[in-house]
């Protein structure tokens, strides 16, 4: 039976028949996962999730008991101070992100399920952020219960700590908007009472009376206009010229008030002409494209926000020989830690006491597991696999690895590509020589032609206002960093979009970047009159006791029978497992458990690269498992697109020959290196430099910090690491190889979009500014010129999306 | 006729403050803060939110059972 899966749409496994009935059909399902998920659907009455997707869901995980006990953390009153806040009596409320979205299907899954569960009073989720704001009676329910439903539709969902940055973020953005708001109301109304003028007093004769209500009126409607809508301007340009710069909200801010006191002064002369329209146009055409634009840059930072998570930060400490739970913020350094199998290591250390490996992922983003010996150190994050260690803390909170890898993320993101920062200093040339412009056109006017002056002065201000220059770049890039967006490719420094477009060589890692990084159980071969699938059973039952990872390939295999109970189950490090099953002692491991390693027949049909892992008692094999990690299906497709967009590739990888050769070999990549240290991989990445070539690295973990920071663009794919999502210019959310080309594609539109908008706003202003001097432009219509360029420039930006 | 001129400008001034009023209000209780929730959610066909088995399966295997 072979086919789609129905709930995730990958390929069903041959020899896989698992069904769910949705809506009167039975469907097909490809694994345990996906069909609990559909089966957790259908009885709840979900099925309209089916109907309304528009993209496959994330593969769901197994939930493996260990995951459950880790949520329980979560109900722990210190931990949920951070982000549990009091609702009421009993009430208690939370922001959760939500993993694994792909549709807004997806999200109205979550939304419904949730609202089910008894005890939960209210579910908000916010489509655009994947943030769930959720209201439980924690009589009836408990946190941890709510994560754990939503890791059983598939999904995940961890808690997120209103960061102060957010809550600033959000305070200016609401303000922001009202300051549009009223801006946008005013000017509208203002611009009728204009029009009044304009058809009546200014050409006809319209009665002194009505002429003066019109311009008293208009007076009064500028005055929340000037002096709330464009503080923003007025803040920006003293903190300009308190350190002795100029920027683009000088001269607004001269044209707005001088504007606005000007004309109050002809009203108040009762004859004249007035400029609100002009002003407060100019106010609200500013306002609006500013907010444009930091609302598509507030999104990318709202996305990397969510890839930091909230570890679940207790901690067993050792004092006086006696074993207490705390949380991690009260540890301190020299304190004794006890971290157990399976627990993630709490804070930097020094192993004293135990022998066990851990699973650095965390920064390596390879789950082999790193031995530890008393006298090794250890990271904070990442996971003890075999034994219990006893660990001295060295750095904690703050002062790990991680969180300054995190830091480092929070200061790239203010960096600005290179190309804005140039268009800014431009900007500031420019604003004094517009300034110094207007002062001699006033001077000079003055003595041709006094009552004139005024109104050309103004007209030049506005007219020349290289605010469509300063808008060129950010609206850009916003435009390009939002579309990427939605396809989900993260883009978390600025500059990446610049540099990506002159990347003509791509680096790629091979496993977990190319290869799905997770090894698949290929095939199975039973030795002396066993039978494959009781040797299936075995193992799993083996791998699931010791929590193994390689334990999730097996489980999948063994497909909805329970495993069988195993006692005494023991890790040997580095080779293995074992442990006594049925009175039986069974250990399941590399070769090197076995008296002798006997000849496997098919062993020339594996695919290269493929490890063997023995079931044997008493070193005496009775059955081998061929383990290979799977190529991503659309790796094949990446070379192509690469190569259709002239962009070179190469695969470095630490791993042995054989295997790299086959991939090599599979995609047609014809520069291949093996059993690369991260030294050799610096090097071929600093000869392809030395070469002239700009190149990109697109890998899974900060495998290698060197090698990730010296390529000019770094790529991390999302189900990777932590800290390499943190540390990498471009994440790759849906885990899609080919949004590494549509990420090339796109820089290269963003870059000719962003010249193009230069291109326009430069030289309208160099257009526009002698007529403005030569007092051809009257004020109105230097306010729709200046708002027409600008608007033509985030509109040409808006091509992007 | 400047005294009807008076009378609507003074009109518009409050529906002005009206208007501004109800912006502050809407801004401060959230409903900007998610653009593209209110679209979606108008597609999903949930009205009745928590009834089990409408049968809804049912519409459809009817129009399948009317044949092509």
């Amino acid at each position: 039976m072979s086919g789609e899966c129905f709930h995730c749409g990958q390929p069903v496994p041959p020899g896989v028949d698992l069904k769910v009935t949705v809506d009167g059909t039975p469907r097909a399902m490809c694994c345990r996962g996906c069909q609990a998920v559909a089966e957790a659907i259908v009885a709840n009455h979900l099925e309209d999730y089916y109907r309304h997707r528009t993209a496959p869901p994330a593969t769901p995980q197994e939930l493996v008991p260990d995951a459950l006990r880790q949520l329980a953390v979560y109900d722990h009153p210190d931990i949920q101070k951070s982000f549990v806040v009091d609702a009421g009596e009993h009430l208690r409320e939370a922001v959760l992100i939500l993993e694994g979205i792909t549709c807004a299907a997806c999200i109205w899954l979550n939304e419904r399920h949730l609202m089910q569960l008894p005890g939960v009073k209210g579910v908000n989720v916010n489509y655009a952020s994947h943030r769930a704001r959720i209201l439980w009676d924690e009589r009836e329910i408990s946190l941890s219960k709510i994560l754990a439903e939503i890791r059983l539709l598939g999904y995940s969902a961890h808690p997120f700590s209103a960061h102060a940055a957010d809550t600033l973020r959000r305070a200016r953005r609401a303000s922001d908007l009202r300051r549009l708001f009223v801006a946008g109301l005013a000017s509208a109304q203002v611009m009728m009472f204009a029009i009044a003028l304009y058809a009546g007093a200014y050409y006809y004769d319209m009665d002194h009376g009505t002429a003066q209500l019109m311009r008293w009126a208009s007076l009064l409607l500028s005055i929340p206009v000037v002096f709330y809508s464009a503080i923003p301007f007025y803040r920006g340009a003293r903190s300009a010229l308190r350190t002795g710069h100029l920027n683009m909200d000088v001269p607004v801010t001269l044209a707005v008030l001088a504007g606005f006191f000007g004309s109050a002064w002809v009203t108040w002369r009762g004859e004249g002409v007035v400029y609100y329209d002009t002003i407060t146009m100019f106010v609200f055409i500013l306002l609006a494209s500013r907010f444009l634009e930091q609302g598509a840059r507030e999104k990318s930072v709202e996305a990397a926000e969510n890839l930091l998570k909230l570890a679940p930060a207790m901690a067993t400490r050792l004092r006086e020989e006696k074993a207490e739970v705390v949380p991690v913020l009260e540890l301190a350094v020299d304190d004794l830690i006890l971290v157990r199998p399976g627990e993630a290591v709490a804070a930097d250390g020094v192993v004293i006491e135990g022998e066990s490996s851990t699973d650095e992922a965390l920064l390596t983003g390879e789950s082999r597991p790193v031995p530890k010996r008393p006298g090794d150190a250890v990271i904070a994050g990442s996971i003890n696999l075999e034994g219990p260690l006893k660990v001295r803390v060295t750095g904690v909170g703050e002062n790990t690895v991680l969180a300054g890898i995190v830091r480092l993320l929070d200061r790239a993101q203010a960096q600005k590509p290179r190309l804005a920062m140039l268009a800014d200093r431009v900007a500031a040339y420019f604003t004094a020589f517009l300034l110094l412009l207007a002062l001699a056109t006033g001077i000079g006017w003055y003595w041709v032609d006094p009552g004139r002056v005024f109104e050309i002065v103004l007209a030049v201000l506005v007219v020349t206002c290289p605010c469509a220059l300063s808008i060129a770049a950010p609206a850009a890039i916003a435009a390009a960093a939002s579309s990427l967006l939605k396809r989900g490719i993260l883009l978390t420094r600025g500059h990446a979009l610049e540099t990506l477009a002159r990347v003509d060589h791509v680096v790629l890692d091979k496993t977990g970047t190319l290869t799905h990084g997770r090894p698949t159980l290929e095939r199975v071969i039973p030795l002396a009159g066993m039978e494959a699938a009781q040797a299936k059973l075995l193992a799993a039952s083996l791998e699931q006791a010791s929590e193994h990872p390689l334990a999730a390939s097996f489980l999948a295999a063994v497909e909805g029978r329970a495993c069988l109970p195993v006692a005494l189950p023991q890790n040997l490090p580095g080779q293995g497992v074992a442990g006594t099953i049925g009175g039986v002692r069974y250990t399941l491991g590399s070769a090197r458990l076995l008296k002798e390693t006997p000849q496997l027949p098919q062993a020339a049909d594996w695919p290269a690269g493929a490890t063997v892992v023995w079931l044997a008692v008493e070193g005496k094999p009775l059955a081998a498992f061929v383990l290979a990690d799977r190529l991503r299906p659309e790796a094949g497709e990446l070379m192509e697109r690469l190569k259709a967009l002239g962009v070179g590739a190469s695969i470095l990888s630490g791993d042995d020959e054989a295997a790299v050769r086959h991939v090599a070999e599979t995609l047609g990549v014809a520069d291949w290196h093996a059993r690369a240290r991260p030294e050799d991989k610096l090097a071929k990445l600093q000869a392809l430099q030395a070469a002239g070539r700009v190149v990109a690295m697109v890998g899974d973990g900060v495998n290698d910090a060197p090698v990730l920071a010296a390529a000019q663009v770094s790529i991390a794919m999302g189900g990777g690491t932590q800290v390499a999502r943190a540390s990498s210019d471009i994440v790759l959310l849906s885990e899609n190889l080919l949004d590494v080309a549509r990420a090339l594609a796109t820089g290269r539109g963003a870059i000719a979009i962003l010249k193009s908008n230069f291109a326009w706003a430069v030289g309208y202003n160099v257009l526009a500014l002698p007529f403005a001097v030569l007092g051809y432009i009257p004020p109105w219509l230097a306010a729709i010129g200046m708002s027409a360029s600008s608007l033509i420039v985030v509109l040409n930006a808006l091509r992007l999306r | 006729m400047s005294g009807i001129l008076f009378f609507l400008i003074g009109l518009s001034g409050l529906v002005f403050l009206a208007l501004a009023v109800g912006i502050w209000w809407a801004v401060k209780s959230g409903q900007f803060d998610d653009l593209e929730g209110p679209a979606q959610r108008i597609l999903m066909d949930d009205d009745d939110p928590l009834l089990p088995g409408r049968g809804r399966g049912s519409r459809e295997e009817e129009q399948l059972k009317d044949g092509p």
